[in-house]
Formats: structure tokens, C-alpha cells, sequence
């Protein structure tokens, strides 16, 4: 049994646990505001809110795609579909949609005031930027967006001016939410009480879902009938914290709360702009780091980014406990050191010291919402000039997550200058084995790879390398 | 302020219906569809067995299953529902399963074991073209004396042109469903654009008139063209699924299945030469294009035809010979998508202009400003044009986007920066209004006015998000110069219109806009006898109608809209109207492929800037600003959104959506993920949008001129735009006009010799 509130509603369900709240909404509480124009995450069409208690009174709301939701993950919280936030009259976020013409054929519409409607009730303040990130997962195909910028530019200043201190009923005066909200807290506390999950050992007949936005695109419609086990609900999974040496993060933890974590943001100060390169917004809310190491693509966005950092990986089960380094995780075409029953628990970053620098680099047909055709990361410490220590990964070209061993061990004790540049990307290159596939043909990963490792040190060291010297030195290589 | 599609405020709240969202009856079977998974080939055997046992399953319907033509061509009849024997590409139907619920219908489907022996498969349109598989023969469209012509030339250039496949991605995906109805008839609300094919096709299918089918259409969440001829299919089986069961029948495509089953915009692969004189005045122009038709005919023909028409985009050329063929594939057939075949042709043409200023050394705007059309040149086709905003939009966007200025910066940009480099193009354009088949341009309205006073409207056009009905609304409020909430646009309906025309090539505000109006004028005519009547005055043309109150010579008198009307009913006066409309005036004769095809020409110019990344390949789109020549506009919120969203599909088209198949015809771009198409992140930074005011009469609806399909050629600027940054910065580069721009041939370029 499922108990959760669907806007102003209790809903009790026996609906199965591996279907999609999408489903759910449309054919079994008969909603049909969502809309499916995907169901793979990549169209924002059937984005709902879904809000969950972070402590007695506080409900906090985030935007998700309802089409890679699962259903028994909804258990003791508050989802809210287009018709939980409509008035009798139109709200200003919907006035402005229809005054700026921000709507025409409309299936892509309620999506995007979902996504808009989250990010006003989630965001500490309001601005048109992050509005704008909000809809990162949204697609439309009629307005071409500039009607949409509009209306969003529109609601941004119209907010702006008042959203502070109490923002849940300032949301509510403004109409932006209606007045149920106020009593939700409540009922969820009411709801929770009768609501224990209880934690079992992983039985090798069931499904682990973490976020299930990878399984529910591999495999649609087949978890419907399937035993799954949501990490979701165990605890230590979700945390990111750290001692002297180290910084963990859980491998339960959302991709979008590592973009926003303190902790790690004093690592990675950019990690802000580098994981807004990771899918969507609602993606990001919905998926987990453990869900991305463990999917193993060869392309996978944190595999990457972490494989530089030359972070340590923790696992687990019934018996016992290993930890070992993330480059040995990954054997070979998505195999991993890892046993059935294993439950990956946490990655463990070495604290990186002030000589340290990092920069990570993602190319893709789209830069937002899309897979890398190639994306690398680097970790560098380097004394005057010379580098000490240095760990190098590429994404897309090889069939695994891949550390450049060779690259790394080649750059030790050189110093940076476009020469050495040029030198490891001939190591680099003759590392790889990218294929030609739908995110492009081998000869261009492979150049591209080497831009991309251009890019890290003109990044990273402006004073020694940019691409007019790089240029030079290998102008008549490529052809 | 312009007034608000009625459409949206339901959309914003989510309360807008599309055939998915339709409360269904008890007892509705839900369909999915079982599809080749080969190129090419004969089936040997559909094995079911495994299906059958599935619990839920109703039926299994094949080709023997239809009771009358196994035929869905529309102009050519070369295309059968569910495949007889062979089939010709991966996604071709086969058979149609109906089950309880439609994840049962899915699962069965899955289950179903057709073995097949495979033939070679052809997937290029040259090579479809020696083989001599042509859809229909090829065709010439010409002028001038063209070998002469050459002798003349200072500047000869040749070249080859590619240009790719684009997928429509409607949100909604394709879907119908079908309810039978007493004395045999069948009701089907179909998510399309040709609700009179859908009619006639299930005619055909199930060998009953046509009068026995009414087809009803709310709404689209989208069309694009992907729903003028490939809606009808999926209409046909939900309809033989109801005439084999007599029970409803739901069937809406996953995308997956929408991806895979589906047409898209046709790749073309095209020749040029193009000869010049030192003055840059274009003498000749020589053009042959291999249009990729996929596996039937489908609309793959009139597409070829407007790819003619439109072979000298927005020039004057005295000399043309332009020959087109639609060849033959083993991919789905590909289908109508906004712009018709133009922008295929028009890229061509810009990249010939493009390749022969870099021969001659100056930039392209210079060979387009010198050979715009003039009033009174004439088109290959015979027409004159009759117009001058050609040149003006150019002006206009001249001084208005102090070109000049843009042109500096971004010289000084680029001399600046070195691994960022910028680039601009202008984008002209010209497009002729009017299906190129004459006898679609038609159209009829019903009109009611209600005894209350309120109305209500009928026509053929499909509501997609366009805006065709709100403008249809203000028509009608216009002419009866009545508060716009009186009136009201009803669904588009077989019963209540006939023989409906496709929405489709822009044409659907003109001409259902005119036979709504007609409408109207009759009822109002009626009305002003009978006004004149009851205020017993002798002068009818001192009768006016001024918002909502009758006026007898320039004063109100005591009859408002309201009272009149209901005077009118009591008084048994007639308060509806049927009226037809036909484009006047136009006519072409394809024995010498020549004739006025259109009403008119939509005209303007576009100035795309770009920025691009040099290290990664990557690109934004800074700008395009545009000058459009909109005609009197009825509705400029509306057309404004014509044009950004036309814009942004076309720069998708020309820039990342990029349909692959592998060597064996299998679509690899066959999900969103795999299939990318502009994001608000993506789409111009800034779209700036002048209307030109002109004051030149044309036959649109008060003068107002169609949107839809014109602006998307605006994009074509974008791609030369990029192709200039990276010139920029690889001024040795090759370049292959080959769209899309995606970052990979963008990178590939930077650092090819
Ligand atoms: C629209 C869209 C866009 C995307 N964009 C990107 C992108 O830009 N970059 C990118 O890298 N990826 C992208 N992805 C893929 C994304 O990485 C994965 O979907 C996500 O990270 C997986 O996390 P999850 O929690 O949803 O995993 P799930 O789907 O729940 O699980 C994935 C697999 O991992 C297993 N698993 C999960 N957690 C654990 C654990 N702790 N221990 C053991 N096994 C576990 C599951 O059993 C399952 O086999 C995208 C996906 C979508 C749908
Ligand atoms: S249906 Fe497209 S994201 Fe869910
Ligand atoms: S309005 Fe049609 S997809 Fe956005």
C-alpha cells in the first residue's frame, strides 16, 4: 500500500510499486493535465512537484519528471500535479504564459509551469537565470522560447519584489500556490506516522532502484511486475559530510543536492556551473550519484568528473565492506568489481589543497539536456610550473568511464607549456578507442578529446598555454 | 494588445483536451502496432502464437483483415495499411493488435515472430536515381535559354549540396480513437491535419461511403506537417479495429514507435552552377535535386513541386533550369514539414550564392542585394511578381540593424579574439502562398448565430497552437463588429464541413478566414434588410453595424446586436450561412510548368549572428533580426509567435537535429534523447521582429498575409552565419554546404587544411 497526498487529496493505492507516477496520475486518479510526450525524461512534458518533509512544518518542493517516477517511492509525500496548483482564476505565472503568447499547440505547457511553479517555492531568491535554469528540461517545440522568456521574465520581476522571510504565503498571496498548501505539513506529519519502512538486506531477486531515471528508460514497462528495492528510503545514503582528510558523499545523494552542497562546493567552487551540464533540473532531482557510477556509462557526467578527483568508492553488503579506487570500479563494457548484492554507499574525495586545480569539460550536440560526445575532467597539482600529481579522464571514448593512466604518468614532472600539452594528447590519443556512434564518429571524439584537454590547460593555466600556441604546434597533424 | 488565443488559457491550467485526455467508454480495446524490422524484404510468416496466449488480447489484425483497398496513398496509391507481402522499410506496419489495455497490447506486440527474407536496400537518393526507382518522373522547371546563358557568364561555380532529414517531434504523438455509432456508422477523432483524407482513407479501407465516417478534430499538440498525410494511417486501424470488434478502439504511438513508423522531413542531396557576371548579376542558374522520398510517395511529389518553385529563392535569374526527382528509398516515407521542399531548395541556391562570392571575393549580401526581385521580374515558373517589399524588407533591416555597424564589430571581434571568432549572414526571403495544387485551395465555413445573439463557427481549419482560430474568431467579430466573446470556434468536423482541404502551406487563416467571412457577410446582409425593416428607414446603405449597436445614419438607434437578433429569429429570418471559398485567379499547367501558382509572395530579410567556440566547436546563436513583411497583421501576438517558433525550428534544422540511420536502415536517432532539438538555453539570445507597414492589397483576410511556413527559411541565415565564423578562423577550410551545422562538422572544419 502507497499513501501519499496528491494535492489536496490522501490517496491510498495497491498500485504497483515499479510503475511510473505518470501512469498513476492520468489513468488511475485520471489527471490528465501531465502529459507523456517522451517517457525518458528528455521533454519535461509530464514534470509534476513533488515535496517531501524536512521537518515538522517544512515541506520542501522539488520539480520531477513523473514519467521515470516511481511510484512506491511517493509514499508519505506531497505530489502535485498542473490541476494542485490551479485557482478559479489564472494565476499570474499563467496570465503571463497568456498574455506573452507563450503557448500555443499547449502540450508542453503545463510542464513548464510545474517546473517554473518549483523553482518559486524551492529557490531562496528569485531570479530570471535561474528561472530559466528551471525550464532546463522542458521542451517546446511551437514558441521557439522567446515568448516564454518573456512570460518568465515577466512573473520574475512581478515576485522579485516580495517573495522574502515567509515565501510559502507570500507564494499564496500571489496565488502562485493555492491555499492548501498551508495545511500539508500537517497531514504528512499524520501520514507519516502510520508510514514505517522497514530496511532489508538486497535479495538478489529484486530490482534496486535508486532514482530510476536510468532503469525506467532501459527498461519501460518492465518494473511494473518486478520486487524493487528503493535506496531512496535507507538511511546514511543521502549525506555528504567530511573529516579532516576526506569529503563523502552518500551514493543515495541527488545529483542537484551535490550541485548545491557547501561541502563540496569548497572543493569544486564551480561545481554549480560544471553539474548544470548534467541532464535537467527535474533529472537532477530525481537522480543519484550512485545511480550514475553504477549505470556505468562509458559517458556518465559524475564517473568523470570523479575519476579525476581520484576519489575512492565505498561498498557494501550483508558480510562486508570494501573500498577501493573509483579507476578500479570499472572492468570493462558496464562491468564493474562489484557483486550482485553489493550496494555502493559512498564516494570518498581526498580535501584537495589550494595547489590544487580542476576544471571539467563537456561536449555535447546540445550543451544542456544532452549526452556528452566526449567529456574529461583533470586534476592538477603543480609547483612553479612543474606538476606534481595529476589525474586525467575522458568520457565517450573508450567502453568504460576512462582514466588516462598513461596521460597522467606522462604529464608527472613536466612542466606546463604547450609542448607538453601537445605531448600528452598524442598519449591520450593512442589510449582511447572511441567508436562512431549517434553522438559522433570516431575521428572527431578523437579530436575532440584533444580540444578538450587544450581547454582544461588554457583554463587552467592562461599564462603558459592558449590555443593560438597549441595551434601552432599542431597545425599539420590534423587533417 | 492583441487578442489571446482562447486555447491558451486552457492549456496554461492543463484543462485543454488532446486525444489521449479523452474520457474513453467502458469497453474500449487499446491498440498497438507490430512493424517490419527490416529494410526490405518479403515476409515469410507472422507468427502469433505466443501473442494469442497473452491474457487480454482481443485480435490480431493483418492485412487480410481489411474488408476493402489495403490503401493509404493519398496522391499516388502506392502504400498499403498493414504490409501484404513485402515491405519496404524498418517501422512499415504489419499488424495491429487490440487488446484490454494497452500495456497488454504493448507486450503482445513484442511477442509477435515474423520471419522475413531480406532484399538489398536502398538508402541513397543518387543511387535510388541510377537505379531508375523514381516515386513519380522527374521534373524541369525552366527559363531563359540556359546553355546560351553560360557564354555569358564571367564567374561560372559549381558544387553539391546535402541537406538532412528533420523530425517534426510534435509533442503529441500520432494517435485516434474510434467509436462505432448506429446504422454502421464509425465516429473518429484523429489528431490530424486532413481531417477529409482520414474520411475518405477509412472510406476506402472499409469499402463504405465516405458519409458513414464523421471525423472530428479538437486539437493538435502539434503537426508541423508530420500530421497532413501520416495521421491517417493510425486513424484507419483504431477504424478497422472498430469495425472488426464494435468496440471502441484507442490507438496513441509511444514516441519510440512515432520516431520509428513516421516520415520526416526529406533529405535532399542536390547539384548547382551558378554563373555570374563581373557585376554580380546572376545570368544562369542550373539546379538538380535528388529529393530522398523514403518508401512511397506519400506528399513526396507536391513537395518536389514547391522545391521547384522555389529554386531562385528571393532572385531575379533570366536563365534557370531546375530538375528535381523524387527517388525511392527503403526509409519511411518521408512527409510534408513546414516550408514544403523550400527550404531545401532555398539552400541550395544561398549556397551557391555563398561559394560563388567567395570566388569572387566579396560577401554573399552583396550578390543577393544585386539580384532581388523587382516588381515585375518573372519567375521560372511564369509568374510575375507582383510586389516590392522584397527590397524593402532588405532596406529596412539595413537601417533599422545598422548592418553596416554589426559588420565592424564583429571584424573587430574577430581580428580581437582569436579562439572565439563571430560571423553574420543576411537571409532574404520569398515564398509563395497557395497550394501548388490548385484544387485545394478551397474552403468552406458554417455559420450560426444563435437566438441570443451569440455565434458559432464551423470551418475546416485545424487548430495546432497556429492561432488559426482566434483569428477566424476576430474575422467573424469584425465583420459583425460584435464583442469577440460571442463568438465561438467549434472542433473541425467532417459532418459540418465537407471535403475539407489539409490545413496545411500556410494557407489555412486565408482561405478559411475568407469563407468565414463571406459567411458572415451574408448573414449581415440578411440582417441589415431586416434591420432596415424594423426601424423602418428606406436607406440600406445608411444601415451600420459599430460595436454591438445598429446605426442608421452615423447615429444608434435602439437595436443593439442582442435585440436584433432576437427580432431576427422571431421573425423567422434566416441566421445561418454556408459559404465557399476559392482562391481566385491562380492556375499552373504542368505540361508546361508554367502558371500563376499563387495569391501572393511572403517576403523578408533575416540577420542571423553567431559566436563561435573555436576550441570546442560549440556555437551560440547571438541574433537574428528580422524585417517580415506580415501584410496588415490581424493578430500580431500570434504571428510574432509564427515567426520565433518557424525561426527556431528552422535553426534546429540547420544546426543540431541531425536523423541518422545505420547501414541497415535502422533510425539511430530514434528517441529525444538521441534526436536533439533547440532548448530555451539554445534558441537566439535575442530575436528581434519588425513588421514592414506596407500598404500593398493581397488576397489574405483584411489584408493580412499567412505566417506560418515563411519565416522558418530566416534560419537558412544562421548556418552561412557559422560557416563565415569559422572561415574565420581556418580561412584555408573546404567547405561542404552540408546541413547541419552540427559541432562536430563545425570542429572538423576548424582543423580540417
Ligand atoms: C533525461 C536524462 C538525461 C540524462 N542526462 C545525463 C547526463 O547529462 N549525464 C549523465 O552522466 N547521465 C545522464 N543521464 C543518465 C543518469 O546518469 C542516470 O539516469 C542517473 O544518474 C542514474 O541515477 P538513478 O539514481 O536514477 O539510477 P537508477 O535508474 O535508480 O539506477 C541505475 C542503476 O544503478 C543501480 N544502482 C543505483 N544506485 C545504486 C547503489 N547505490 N548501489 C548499487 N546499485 C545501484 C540500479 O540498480 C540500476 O541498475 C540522464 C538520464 C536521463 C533520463
Ligand atoms: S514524458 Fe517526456 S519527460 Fe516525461
Ligand atoms: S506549445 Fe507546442 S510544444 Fe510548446
Amino acid at each position: 500500500m502507497i499513501t501519499f497526498i496528491l494535492n489536496d487529496q490522501p490517496i491510498s493505492t495497491e498500485a504497483s510499486p515499479g510503475s511510473v507516477v505518470l501512469d498513476f496520475i492520468r489513468n488511475d486518479a485520471g489527471l490528465k493535465g501531465t502529459k507523456e510526450a517522451c517517457r525518458e525524461g528528455d521533454c519535461g512534458a509530464c514534470t509534476i512537484m513533488v515535496g517531501e518533509l524536512i521537518d515538522d512544518d517544512t515541506i520542501e518542493y522539488h520539480s520531477v519528471n513523473s514519467c521515470l517516477l516511481p511510484l512506491g517511492q511517493m509514499n508519505g509525500k506531497h505530489v502535485v500535479t498542473i490541476e494542485g496548483i490551479n485557482h478559479a482564476e489564472l494565476n499570474p505565472l499563467q496570465q503571463a504564459f497568456v498574455d506573452e503568447g507563450a503557448t500555443q499547440c499547449g502540450f508542453c505547457t503545463p510542464g513548464f509551469i510545474m517546473s517554473l511553479t518549483a523553482y518559486f517555492l524551492s529557490s531562496d531568491s528569485i531570479n530570471y537565470n535561474d528561472a530559466i535554469t528551471a525550464v532546463d528540461g522542458n521542451i517546446c517545440r511551437c514558441t521557439g522560447y522567446a515568448s516564454i522568456q518573456r512570460a518568465i521574465a515577466r512573473v520574475c520581476q512581478l515576485l522579485l519584489k516580495d517573495i522574502t522571510g515567509d515565501k510559502l504565503n507570500a507564494l499564496i498571496s500571489h496565488k502562485i500556490i493555492p491555499t492548501y498548501f498551508k495545511q500539508i505539513p500537517a497531514k504528512l506529519n499524520e501520514l507519516n506516522a502510520h508510514n514505517q519502512t522497514d530496511i532489508q538486506p538486497v535479495d538478489i531477486s529484486q530490482e534496486i532502484v535508486a532514482g530510476g531515471t536510468d532503469l525506467f528508460v532501459q527498461r519501460p514497462d518492465d518494473l511494473i511486475d518486478k520486487d524493487v528495492r528503493f535506496l531512496s528510503s535507507e538511511p546514511g545514503l543521502t549525506d555528504i559530510w567530511q573529516d579532516d582528510k576526506f569529503c563523502y558523499i552518500g551514493a543515495g545523494v541527488k545529483i542537484e543536492t551535490i550541485r548545491n552542497s557547501d561541502i563540496v562546493r569548497k572543493q569544486i567552487p564551480k561545481i554549480d556551473d560544471y553539474f548544470r551540464l548534467f541532464a535537467s533540473t527535474p533529472i537532477r532531482n530525481q537522480a543519484t550519484l550512485g545511480g550514475n557510477l553504477v549505470n556505468a556509462s562509458p559517458i556518465g557526467d559524475t564517473t568523470i568528473f570523479f575519476l579525476a578527483l581520484n576519489v575512492r568508492i565505498g561498498i557494501a553488503n550483508e558480510n562486508e565492506k570494501r573500498e577501493f579506487k573509483l579507476k578500479d570500479f570499472y572492468v570493462s563494457y558496464k562491468k564493474l568489481n562489484k557483486k550482485a548484492i553489493d550496494i555502493v554507499e559512498y564516494l570518498k574525495l581526498p580535501l584537495l589543497s589550494s595547489q590544487h586545480k580542476f576544471n571539467f569539460e563537456k561536449v555535447a550536440k546540445r550543451t544542456y539536456l544532452d549526452i556528452a560526445s566526449v567529456n574529461s575532467a583533470v586534476s592538477i597539482r603543480a609547483d612553479a610550473n612543474i606538476i606534481q600529481e595529476v589525474h586525467l579522464s575522458a568520457g565517450g571514448v573508450s567502453p568504460i568511464p576512462l582514466y588516462l593512466a598513461e596521460s597522467a604518468n606522462y604529464l608527472v614532472g613536466r612542466e606546463v607549456n604547450p609542448q607538453t600539452v601537445r605531448g600528452v594528447c598524442r598519449v591520450a590519443d593512442a589510449e582511447i578507442a572511441p567508436i562512431s556512434d549517434v553522438r559522433g564518429s570516431e575521428i572527431y571524439k578523437r579530436l575532440l578529446l584533444r580540444q578538450l584537454i587544450f581547454a582544461h590547460f588554457i583554463n587552467l593555466f592562461p599564462d603558459n598555454v592558449n590555443l593560438e600556441s597549441l595551434y601552432r604546434f599542431t597545425e599539420n597533424e590534423i587533417h | 494588445m492583441s487578442i489571446k488565443n482562447k486555447d491558451t488559457i486552457l492549456h496554461v491550467q492543463g484543462k485543454s483536451q488532446f486525444i489521449d485526455d479523452q474520457i474513453v467508454p467502458e469497453g474500449t480495446l487499446y491498440a498497438a502496432v507490430v512493424s517490419s524490422s527490416i529494410a526490405h524484404g518479403k515476409i515469410l510468416k507472422i507468427d502469433d502464437e505466443e501473442a494469442r496466449k497473452i491474457n487480454g488480447i482481443v485480435c490480431i489484425l493483418t492485412a487480410s483483415d481489411v474488408p476493402g483497398q489495403n490503401q493509404i496513398g493519398n496522391i499516388i496509391k502506392d502504400e498499403t495499411l498493414l504490409a501484404e507481402n513485402d515491405v519496404h522499410y524498418i517501422g512499415q506496419p504489419i499488424a495491429v493488435i487490440l487488446a484490454t489495455d494497452a500495456f497488454t497490447a504493448r507486450k503482445a506486440a513484442k511477442k509477435i515472430n515474423i520471419r522475413y527474407e531480406a532484399f538489398p536496400a536502398v538508402f541513397d537518393p543518387r543511387e535510388a536515381y541510377k537505379n531508375g526507382s523514381l516515386i513519380a518522373p522527374e521534373r524541369t522547371f525552366s527559363c531563359g535559354n540556359i546553355d546560351d546563358a553560360w557564354r555569358k557568364c564571367d564567374v561560372i561555380v559549381e558544387g553539391r549540396v546535402e541537406s538532412g532529414g528533420q523530425e517534426h517531434l510534435y509533442l503529441e504523438t500520432q494517435g485516434a480513437f474510434a467509436i462505432p455509432m448506429e446504422h454502421g456508422k464509425l465516429k473518429v477523432f484523429s489528431s490530424t491535419q486532413s481531417p477529409t483524407i482520414v474520411q475518405k482513407t477509412i472510406a476506402g479501407i472499409l469499402n463504405i461511403l465516405m458519409h458513414k465516417i464523421e471525423v472530428d478534430v479538437l486539437r493538435l499538440g502539434g503537426g508541423f506537417g508530420g500530421k497532413e498525410d501520416q495521421a491517417t494511417a493510425w486513424a484507419c486501424m483504431a477504424a478497422l479495429g472498430v469495425w472488426k470488434t464494435g468496440k471502441p478502439v484507442k490507438l496513441v504511438l509511444r514516441r519510440h514507435d512515432d520516431l520509428r513508423m513516421t516520415g520526416k522531413r526529406h533529405p535532399y542531396s542536390s547539384d548547382f552552377k551558378i554563373g555570374l557576371t563581373n557585376d554580380y548579376k546572376i545570368v544562369a542558374y542550373e539546379a538538380m535535386f535528388y529529393q530522398n522520398a523514403g518508401a512511397a510517395a506519400d506528399l513526396s511529389t507536391a513537395i518536389l513541386e514547391r522545391t521547384l518553385f522555389h529554386t531562385t529563392n528571393s532572385y531575379f535569374i533570366p536563365n534557370v533550369k531546375a530538375t528535381a526527382a523524387s527517388c525511392k528509398t527503403n526509409l519511411p516515407p518521408n512527409t510534408a514539414f513546414r516550408g514544403f521542399g523550400s527550404p531545401q531548395a532555398m539552400f541550395v541556391i544561398e549556397s551557391a550564392i555563398h561559394k560563388a562570392a567567395e570566388k569572387m571575393g566579396v560577401d554573399s549580401s552583396i550578390i543577393q542585394h544585386i539580384n532581388l526581385l523587382n516588381e515585375g521580374d518573372e519567375f521560372p515558373f511564369g509568374m510575375t511578381y507582383k510586389s516590392k517589399t522584397a527590397h524593402e524588407c532588405w532596406d529596412n533591416a539595413q537601417e533599422l540593424y545598422h548592418v553596416n555597424e554589426i559588420i565592424n564589430e564583429i571584424k573587430v571581434f574577430n581580428e580581437q579574439n582569436s579562439a572565439v571568432k563571430k560571423g553574420m549572414a543576411l537571409m532574404p526571403i520569398c515564398f509563395g502562398i497557395s497550394f501548388t495544387t490548385t484544387f485545394l485551395n478551397q474552403a468552406s465555413a458554417l455559420v450560426h448565430v444563435y437566438s441570443d445573439g451569440s455565434v458559432g463557427i464551423s470551418t475546416a481549419a485545424v487548430e495546432m497552437g497556429q492561432g488559426v482560430n482566434t483569428k477566424i474568431r476576430q474575422t467573424a467579430a469584425r465583420v459583425f463588429s460584435i464583442d469577440i466573446e460571442r463568438v465561438f470556434i467549434e472542433t473541425t468536423n467532417t459532418t459540418r464541413i465537407a471535403n475539407t482541404s489539409p490545413t496545411a502551406a500556410s494557407s489555412a487563416a486565408d482561405l478559411n478566414g475568407n469563407a468565414t467571412r463571406i459567411a458572415c457577410e451574408q448573414i449581415l446582409c440578411r440582417l441589415r434588410t431586416f434591420a432596415l425593416e424594423q426601424l423602418k428607414q428606406p436607406d440600406a446603405s445608411k444601415i451600420d453595424f459599430r460595436d454591438e449597436t445598429i446605426f442608421y445614419n452615423n447615429q444608434p438607434t435602439a437595436l443593439t446586436w442582442e435585440i436584433l437578433i432576437g427580432q431576427a429569429y422571431i421573425n423567422r429570418q434566416n441566421l445561418s450561412a454556408h459559404a465557399h471559398y476559392a482562391t481566385p485567379a491562380i492556375f499552373f499547367d504542368r505540361a508546361t510548368e508554367k502558371g500563376n501558382a499563387f495569391a501572393y509572395h511572403v517576403c523578408g530579410t533575416a540577420i542571423s549572428k553567431v559566436t563561435l567556440d573555436c576550441l570546442r566547436g560549440t556555437y551560440t546563436i547571438d541574433a537574428v533580426k528580422i524585417v517580415h513583411d506580415g501584410g496588415t497583421s490581424i493578430n500580431e501576438l500570434i504571428d510574432r509567435g509564427q515567426i520565433e517558433g518557424a525561426l527556431v525550428q528552422g535553426i534546429g534544422w540547420l544546426t543540431m537535429e541531425e536523423v541518422l540511420y545505420d547501414e541497415a536502415g535502422i533510425l539511430l536517432s530514434n528517441t529525444f534523447s538521441a534526436y536533439k532539438i533547440p532548448d530555451i538555453q539554445f534558441t537566439p539570445t535575442d530575436i528581434s521582429i519588425h513588421f514592414l507597414e506596407s500598404d500593398e492589397t493581397n488576397l489574405g483576410v483584411f489584408n493580412s498575409k499567412a505566417i506560418g511556413e515563411p519565416p522558418f527559411m530566416y534560419a537558412i541565415g544562421t548556418y552561412f552565419a557559422l560557416i563565415n565564423a569559422i572561415k574565420a578562423f581556418n580561412p584555408n577550410v573546404h567547405i561542404k554546404y552540408d546541413a547541419p551545422m552540427t559541432p562536430e562538422k563545425a570542429l572538423l572544419s576548424l582543423y580540417s587544411a
